[in-house]
């Protein structure tokens, strides 16, 4: 059974103009899925949708086969902007979604710190985000993401706001961690050679409403060679996509 | 930072050099008897005055101080409350707002003898007072403070299954933490000038009632010499807030490091 399954989901602020429209997809557990599309194309608000912020018009959201479409809190879900809390120190950070849930904070913070060497943080439990550099931020934030829920993240543009090498060590490390932890998670994205170097199916998205127009398979295994977007493969995916989003 | 710490000496240094000075010059007018030394007293002679009825001074400051910090407590929660409801119902929000500015443009002097008609010359008055000018820039900054809080924050929490008390204790009221602290510190130098106001009208002890005894008996070294404790204790009290402030948002300090 898949992970996540999105039928027919079409989303409207006024309840006139659809944003996003009939949205089909579906999630493996463990895989990687990107949504790649232009900007103002309703990706962000498909992800409000299934995280439950916004409930869809028409459509069921199912996790695990229940839906859980106006219900927040199920998935975890990380948007653009790393979004620490500036006056909490990183742990106090991460545990927010436990103390969310009703968690005592020693609890919290002892069942966060197990995670701080997997995340490569360690050591900066008691720092405030403010001190922390930009690459270390974004894992203290997909740490808190994890935590928030468990095997199923969206992630919208997680690497965007990174430098060039700090996003491909970035992009190595998540697929470990990915790895290790059993995610799966839906990935947003505007950088076509980050769509397929990290995922496993990419979902385009086009027009307006948003509709996903094409699905494309990367057929590449995992873990992908070093020098996979040096190759032609990875060329003909990118042409491919390219094609498609003139 | 490395720059921070050479200005810091020149930061004390000069404002101390031109208090120093600004001394001098008045101790040198009073000396050549260019003022007549009744009308003005020479520093010396204030310090003295100061010294002489310090005993005095201490304990009216200690029924001025116990006014101010009753008047604080009770401004500080009534402004905290009135801005969370402010916050959360949008229609009491429109209705209070210009209703609470309204109440700023009374002057403090002007209700100062009601309130003494009204509640006597015990500290309830005087207490009363303090509260109407230390609400208000609690209740606006803080509702300020609420209302800038982020919203994509707030929608994270949501995303996390937040409820409205979880995101008021973990977003808005500590984004709005500065906010109150700022504002803090203009109601405390408003509370003790409220005090010593109210004082005057009619009061058994206190600062202002010891100003107007002194003033009766044309003591001008006293005067000074109360006038002077007063901004003292204005300072001291802001002084408190700063420690505070930076005891309970560590993280601003953290941030210069």
């Amino acid at each position: 059974m898949n992970k996540l399954e999105v039928h027919n989901v079409s989303y409207s602020y006024d309840g006139k103009t659809n944003v996003i429209e009939n949205i089909n997809l579906t999630l493996g557990k463990g895989e990687l899925v990107s949504l790649l599309g232009v900007s103002g194309g309703g990706k962000t608000t498909l992800f409000n949708v299934i995280a439950g912020l916004n409930p869809p018009q028409t459509g069921e959201i199912l996790l695990d086969g229940v839906n859980i479409a106006g219900i927040p809190g199920k998935i975890s879900y990380m948007m653009q902007k790393d979004l620490l809390l500036p006056y909490r120190t990183i742990e106090d950070n991460v545990a927010l979604p436990l103390l969310i849930h009703g968690t005592k904070k020693a609890e919290a913070r002892k069942k966060v710190g197990a995670y701080f060497t997997e995340f490569g943080i360690e050591g900066t439990q008691k720092q405030y985000p403010a001190e922390l550099s930009g690459g270390m931020r974004q894992r203290a934030a997909l740490l808190r993401t994890y935590m928030f829920s468990g095997d199923v993240a969206l992630l919208d543009e997680p690497f965007s706001a990174l430098d060039t090498l700090t996003k491909s060590e970035m992009h190595r490390w998540y697929l470990d961690v990915m790895e290790s932890i059993k995610l799966s998670t839906i990935f947003i994205t505007h950088d076509i050679d980050e769509a397929i170097l990290l995922s496993d199916r990419i979902y385009l998205l086009g027009g307006r409403p948003g509709t996903i127009a094409e699905e494309i398979v990367i057929r590449e295994p995992k873990p992908r060679r070093r020098d996979f977007n040096l190759t032609e493969d990875f060329l003909s995916y990118k042409r491919q996509i390219l094609n498609f989003l003139k | 930072m490395k720059k921070r710490l050479q200005n810091t000496t020149s930061d004390y240094l000069m404002p101390v050099t031109a208090i120093t000075l600004f001394l001098i010059i008045w101790q040198c007018v009073s000396m050549l008897g260019l003022v007549p030394s009744f009308m003005l007293p020479s520093p010396v002679d204030v310090a003295k005055a100061f010294v002489k009825d310090f005993p005095l001074l201490l304990s009216h400051s200690g029924v001025t101080l116990l006014e101010t910090f009753i008047g604080m407590a009770i401004g500080i929660a009534v402004g905290f409350l009135l801005a969370v409801l402010m916050d959360r119902y949008g229609l009491l929000r429109k209705a209070l707002y210009p209703l609470i500015v309204l109440t700023q443009t009374i002057p403090t002097v002007a209700i100062a003898p009601l309130l003494v008609l009204w509640f006597g010359y015990e500290m309830l008055p005087k207490i009363i007072l303090i509260v109407l000018v230390v609400f208000f820039p609690i209740a606006v900054n803080l509702l300020d403070g609420y209302q800038q809080a982020d919203k994509d924050t707030i929608n994270l929490l949501l995303a996390m299954g937040a409820n409205d008390r979880q995101i008021f204790r973990y977003v808005k009221f500590p984004s709005a933490l500065g906010h109150f602290f700022s504002s803090l510190k203009i109601a405390v130098s408003y509370a003790v000038v409220s005090a010593v106001i109210s004082e005057w009208l009619g009061g058994f002890n206190g600062l202002g009632v010891y100003m107007t005894r002194v003033k009766k008996a044309y003591a001008f070294d006293k005067m000074f010499a109360v006038i002077f404790l007063i901004s003292a204790l204005s300072l001291i009290l802001m002084w408190l807030v700063n420690v505070i402030q930076k005891k309970m948002m560590p993280w601003e300090n953290r941030k210069e490091q």
